[in-house]
């Protein structure tokens, strides 16, 4: 089995330096795209059926065929890569970011040669400290090669890389909101017209591509897109970082086929529940997907597959809920966090999602009441997508509107016995 | 024009709006926040939900924010789908998870949009059973009222703040569900536009200050349509009254001029009408004695007659800041060749330059909503900021050419506010400053020049020459204006729609005169220009319309003759209007002097008859703005005293001196059809409002709203009996609660009220469309029209005197918001802003003398030798100090003045 994006990142090694991964190939898909037409790159990169890893699963030539191109179109364009890896439970985009920097360098560089981009940014989360250390060296690494800056390798395309470490806050992974933070803003999510591609940063056209996404370009390049479709077990071509956590045998985040079943990842790859646990659900893409239970186990990890068995892939890492732990008190944490990390900007969120706080609160400490089951419903299905501004808050009330679901007793437990049962 | 379904039914409505506005266009009522006409959608709130469908087979739909969505062709929409009413309701009761619910105790109550909206949604019943969350406030300075608990996070302040009238010092704090709204630290709001905060804010986080201080509520309170008194453009007002108190000013909308907002000055000058320095009653001097005392008016009266009955010669000093009534009255009581301005010469020759510019040239002003869509704007001279604080505001709204015209490309309409501003992003206006000193708008405009006004005028007369070659190009002009004059001559001529901007503050005709050089030029060009000249005060244009025969030095000169002429001084104190010696020099030549005014000046002191004047808020009138719009003030209430209009007291001198057809005078009615048999140029005055007699249904228009309570018992302690309301000769409006409860014409109209609809926002319901004109049209009437000759009238070549270069010291005028202003300085919040007086220096000639900021300059006015505090203003020429004009502590100087600067005392 292929592994494209982890083959060189060795957990306790530090990352190749850019003479060795220049020795396992590294910047040679850069060079060819040097030299090919950028409507080109964008075919390839189509034909390899590559969908955004970021969570919703865009196909990303598609989002690159967006960008105005030739004479006429506005100048500078911007690549913003997403590093601002802050879904609870997720950590796919640090396996990359800390493991091969060189791979995503060259991955945006080409994807600016696909888009004909002057100058990009990598947003990076906060407390990513390592992975900011790391990828410092690769940028200083690549401008002294002449891989990035002005007229790289003599091709006449001149492309400048920039790092930024986010302020740190949830909305900045939401592209709109990362854009006003790149900007200096309060990072709060635009108006979608104009979308990014057309007027992003600082109004002009921009490409904003997850991490994990644009690692994959340069082995789309180099082994081209037929390889890349044969890599997966579904229609979405590649690879995928799935991760796993919760009480499993061995956390862990692994590089599996597309679509492989999440029963693999959780039995295969996390070695199941650790001792005295049982499996009571998962969530399956990071904190803002719903949970799915025992009998949706054999779905394959992909795009659609998953949105099947009505949740959603998200970032791929799973995090399962076990027998010893409180499925209110989980929703509660998850709520806690998505609560805090609004930005305020419109009423449902900033309103709706401390309510659920608060009414989850009182039914874990026992005081909650019948009529608290009641609003919670009604939250879950008025923070809807359409009714807030934008993701945050639809996606944050996804676990609880299954947890209503599938954990209904254990919540009316807590109202009955006035107690958390697990405490 | 596009067709909308609303609730299945077809409307038609204008092209490239949102949902919203169009609804709310067309009479629906759809609650929402965040949205304001003048500051568009952002689609925070999420309050205007309706459904949409895609189709007439679509019965499922899906919610949308009507502010968000566009009213596109074929858009299908309802307003009263269930889910779309539940989730209204939701968002209400989420909004007030946190309100304090303390309406009886909050200045907004009553008017309060937030209340409108939840009882328009149907919420009622609490249902979040948790605490809620508390703030700290912050005093935000004499303004603005500060209640952050009240807030919903709607966020227009903040875009009313800062992306609207460019503050600085505003911001939203935190995130989640803490957001403050506030300055980074208690102080003073620093904006211009700070009180607009009290009407932007849906509910009571930000209130008047000084309404707060007045406490009464709104509903008490007796408003009549009135016009700003604080600088010359007019912006429409309601003054409210409560027990003879006037307690605040609200914005009166005009699509034209001041829109949906007011300055600070013309907000909170109210309240010199409460100033303990009113005179109520006539004061007299006995004979020989310094002192004056209260007397009868008819003693007053008798005692001012003589001087006529004398056969003495009896001069009549006018007023820019008194109506055009008051003035006229006065030139009919002395005669037009005894009839004086109340100012210096210059200023009249700079107002009878700027009457003459728009009477005989081709250019016609322009209104603020022409300037606020210019596609190219030369400033010169002007601070507007200080001077005509509106047109800063109107400025900040220039059409950003390279990205409005990319929004519009890619489809991203004005109405989507965020949307555009991101494609937008910093770029500067369209807007070329050329000032003697630094101005707050000098951060959006493209280009900025500094130079001495006379320095202005040989600039603007390079670009006039550039524009039209028949203007005489100016010799020895330097290498940086030449290169500036080119590039503002190209981007004025590339302009279709260029507006230029001058006035009077820099007390430079030639300036005033290049400027209309440069709109006339374009004009020939077949560019539509247009031009605004600011003039000082309310009526300076009113005052200049009727002639005067001369400024102050002229009627000294006439004092000197005999035997010597006795004076009436029609609100005016003469002592901010030139030297001190002369002012005395013509008080104690008089053989008499009568001062008729609102508020007892240093004039009014030394006067042997002082009469009571009533201020606009106790009279009605007349007053000609910038442009040459007559605009009618109307009487908010009844005077205590003796005090009345200043045209009676001239009037009822006229009387008693046996002017008999003067006396017949008994509604301002009759001045007015006096003066326009008497002056041809004022005719069309009449058409500024309804006359008297105006009735609808045979009924008046009430000045009090229907929820005016008390009114049986507000003086039940004196008499038990209801008194009747008093007459009003004048207008056709009621002091009380009855008459005509329909919408009057816009002239007429105070009460913005609909059912439902108690805040400030209904004035949605009485547009014609959203923000666009009032129904009935804008009030007033332009008097000036443009000249269609085919010969322009070009002013010769510039005659400033060009100091430049000379060794002396040179002064010029700087001008302060809150300082400059006579009246509005009396108001103890404005007070409060108001500068102690200072001298300014560039940095580069404060660093020559070794002068830190604050640092104590002794500066020689003439004779007259003062420590003042050195302030240091960027771009100020060399040798040259700017000193503020006319705020308290500083003496009057003007260009003759001898300036001298020494440090430590030592001349230098």
């Amino acid at each position: 089995m292929e592994t494209p994006l982890t083959e060189h990142i060795h957990p306790d090694k530090p990352p190749l330096d850019i003479d060795a991964y220049r020795k396992v190939g590294g910047y040679a898909a850069l060079d060819q795209a040097l030299r090919m037409a950028p409507e080109d790159i964008i075919r390839q990169v189509e034909e390899a059926h590559l969908r955004g890893r970021g969570g919703a699963g865009f196909p990303t030539g598609r989002k690159w065929s967006f960008i105005p191109k030739g004479p006429d179109a506005v100048h500078p364009k911007y690549i913003v890569v997403n590093a601002d890896e802050m879904e609870p439970a997720t950590f796919k985009d640090r396996v990359l970011l800390e493991g091969n920097p060189h791979q995503l360098i060259e991955g945006i560089v080409i994807a600016a040669c696909a888009v004909q981009a002057d100058i990009g940014y990598v947003f990076l989360r906060q407390a990513y400290r390592r992975a900011e250390r790391r990828l410092r060296r690769a940028l200083a690494e690549a401008y002294h090669e002449g891989w990035l800056g002005r007229d790289i390798q003599g091709s006449g395309f001149s492309f400048d890389l920039h790092l930024h470490v986010s302020a740190g806050r949830y909305i900045c992974g939401e592209e709109t909101a990362l854009i006003s933070a790149l900007e200096g803003r309060r990072p709060v999510p635009r108006a979608k017209p104009p979308f990014p591609p057309v007027a992003g940063l600082w109004g002009k056209p921009t490409v904003v591509n997850n991490v994990e996404t644009l690692c994959n370009v340069p082995h789309i390049l180099r082994k081209g897109p037929e390889w890349f479709r044969g890599l997966s077990r579904c229609g979405d071509g590649g690879t995928k970082i799935y991760g796993a956590s919760g009480r499993v045998q061995r956390p862990g985040a692994w590089e599996l086929p597309m679509g492989t079943p999440m029963r693999e990842i959780f039995e295969d790859r996390a070695g199941g529940m650790a001792e005295g646990y049982r499996f009571r659900g998962v969530i399956p893409g990071g904190g803002s997907t719903d949970f799915l239970v025992e009998a949706h186990l054999d779905t394959p990890m992909d795009f659609d597959s998953i949105q099947k068995a009505g949740s959603r892939m998200g970032t791929g890492c799973i995090l399962v809920l076990d027998d010893r732990t409180c499925p209110v008190g989980m929703v509660l944490n998850l709520m806690r966090f998505f609560a805090q990390e609004s930005c305020g900007w419109c009423t449902p969120c900033r309103e709706g999602l401390p309510w659920i706080v608060r009414l989850l609160e009182a039914i874990e400490c026992g005081q909650g009441i019948a009529a608290d089951l009641e609003q919670l419903r009604r939250h879950a299905e008025l923070l809807a997508p359409g009714h807030t501004f934008c993701a945050l808050a639809p996606g944050a009330v996804e676990p609880l509107s299954s947890a209503l679901h599938y954990f209904e007793a254990d919540f009316e437990r807590h109202i009955r016995q006035h107690r958390c049962p697990w405490s | 024009m596009p067709t909308i379904i609303v609730n299945d039914a077809p409307y038609e409505v204008r092209e490239g709006q949102n949902l919203l506005q169009a609804c709310l266009s067309l009479g629906f009522d759809i609650p929402y926040f965040c949205w304001h006409p003048a500051l568009h959608a952002v689609g925070a709130c999420r309050q205007c939900a309706v459904k949409q469908f895609r189709d007439g087979a679509d019965r499922h739909g899906d919610i949308v924010m009507a502010c968000m969505t566009p009213a596109a062709e074929g858009t299908r929409i309802a307003i009263d789908d269930p889910d779309a009413k539940a989730f209204r309701a939701s968002v209400i009761e989420w909004l007030m998870i946190n309100h304090p619910h303390d309406c009886p105790v909050c200045d907004e109550g009553g008017e309060c949009h937030l209340q409108d909206m939840t009882v328009m949604t149907g919420h009622n019943y609490r249902r979040y059973r948790f605490t809620k969350r508390t703030f700290r406030n912050q005093d935000l300075g004499p303004f603005i009222n500060h209640e952050m608990n009240r807030c919903i996070q709607c966020y227009r302040c903040r875009r009313f703040y800062r992306d609207y009238a460019g503050g600085t010092d505003f911001e939203v704090f935190g995130s989640h569900d803490r957001l403050y709204f506030g300055r980074p630290q208690e102080g003073p709001l620093e904006s211009e536009f700070s009180g607009n905060l009290a009407e932007v804010c849906p509910t009571g986080v930000f209130t008047d200050k000084t309404f707060k201080a007045h406490s009464s509520r709104q509903w008490d309170l007796q408003v009549a349509p009135s016009v700003c008194v604080h600088c010359g453009l007019g912006c429409n007002t309601l003054p409210g009254e409560r027990y003879g108190e006037l307690r605040r000013i609200r914005n009166r909308y005009h699509a034209r001029l001041n829109g949906y907002f007011l300055c600070d000055r013309g907000r909170f000058g109210y309240d010199f009408v409460n100033s303990e320095r009113r005179i109520r009653r006539p004061l007299l001097q006995a004979d020989g004695t310094a002192g004056q005392a209260p007397g009868s008016p008819e003693a007053a009266l008798q005692q001012a007659a003589a001087w006529f009955s004398e056969g003495r010669p009896v001069i009549g000093i006018g007023s820019p800041r008194a109506s055009l009534e008051a003035n006229f009255a006065l030139r009919a009581l002395v005669g037009e060749a005894n009839f004086y301005a109340g100012l210096a010469g210059n200023e009249l020759t700079l107002l009878e330059a700027i009457l003459a510019t728009l009477q005989r040239g081709p250019v016609p002003a322009a209104d603020l909503q022409e300037v606020s869509q210019a596609d190219t704007v030369l400033v010169l001279g002007e601070d507007l900021t200080n001077t005509a604080p509106l047109l800063d505001l109107a400025l900040r709204q220039l059409e950003r050419p390279v990205g409005f015209g990319r929004a519009a490309r890619i489809q991203v309409p004005v109405w989507n506010a965020a949307g555009h501003q991101a494609v937008v992003q910093q770029e500067k206006a369209p807007l070329w400053i050329a000032t003697p000193c630094v101005t707050k708008l000098d951060t959006i405009a493209s280009g900025i020049h500094r130079a001495s006004p006379a320095g202005l005028a040989r600039l603007g007369q390079a670009i006039a020459h550039r524009l039209d070659a028949q203007i005489s190009d100016v010799p020895e002009l330097d290498d940086v204006a030449t290169a500036l004059a080119e590039q503002i001559s190209a981007a004025l001529a590339a302009a279709k729609r260029p507006v230029v901007i001058c006035g009077t503050s820099t007390g430079c005709r030639a300036l005033v005169e290049t400027a209309a050089n440069i709109a006339w030029a374009l004009h020939s060009g077949g560019r539509s220009a247009r031009i605004v000249l600011t003039v000082p005060e309310c009526n300076s244009m009113g005052l200049a319309l009727l002639q005067p025969a001369g400024g102050l030095e002229a009627a000294l000169e006439r004092l000197t003759g005999e035997p010597a002429p006795a004076v009436v001084v029609l609100e005016n104190d003469l002592f901010r209007r030139a030297p001190a010696d002369q002012v005395e020099a013509l008080l104690s030549r008089a053989a008499g002097c009568a001062v008729i005014d609102h508020t007892l000046t240093a004039t009014g002191e030394r006067a042997p008859v002082v009469l009571p004047a009533a201020t606009y808020a106790e009279c009605t009138g007349t007053l000609i703005n910038n442009e040459g719009r007559a605009q009618r003030f109307f009487q908010v209430l009844p005077p205590a005293g003796e005090v009345q209009a200043s045209w009676r007291w001239i009037r009822d001198l006229a009387a008693a001196a046996g002017r008999t057809e003067m006396a017949a005078w008994q509604r301002r009615d009759d001045v007015q059809a006096a003066m326009v048999q008497a002056l041809t140029l004022l005719q069309g005055v009449e058409a500024a409002a309804p006359g008297w007699n105006f009735r609808v249904l045979g009924d008046k228009i009430p000045r009090q709203g229907f929820r005016y309570s008390g009114r049986t018992a507000i003086q039940a302690q004196i008499d038990v009996h209801e008194p009747a309301p008093p007459p009003d000769p004048d207008a056709p409006l009621n002091f009380s609660m009855e008459g005509y409860g329909g919408t009057p014409p816009p002239a007429l109209l105070s009460h913005y009220w609909a059912p439902g609809w108690n805040s400030v926002q209904s004035l949605n319901k009485f547009q014609e469309e959203i923000a666009g004109p009032l129904r009935g049209g804008d009030a007033g009437e332009r008097l000036l029209k443009p000249a269609l000759q085919q010969e322009i009238p070009y002013h010769p070549a510039a005659s400033a005197v060009s100091r430049d270069g000379e060794d002396r010291w040179q002064a010029v005028r700087l001008y302060e918001i809150y300082g400059s202003e006579e009246l509005s300085v009396i108001a103890p919040a404005v007070a409060e802003r108001v500068p102690a007086a200072y001298v300014a220096l560039g940095p580069e000639e404060a660093a020559a003398l070794q002068i830190a900021e604050g640092e104590l300059l002794r500066i020689g006015l003439d004779d007259r030798a003062l420590m003042l505090p050195a302030r240091l203003r960027p771009g100020l020429p060399a040798r040259t100090v700017g000193l503020p004009w006319g705020v308290p502590g500083l003496p009057y100087w003007d260009e003759a003045t001898r300036i001298t600067v020494s440090k430590d005392g030592r001349h230098e």
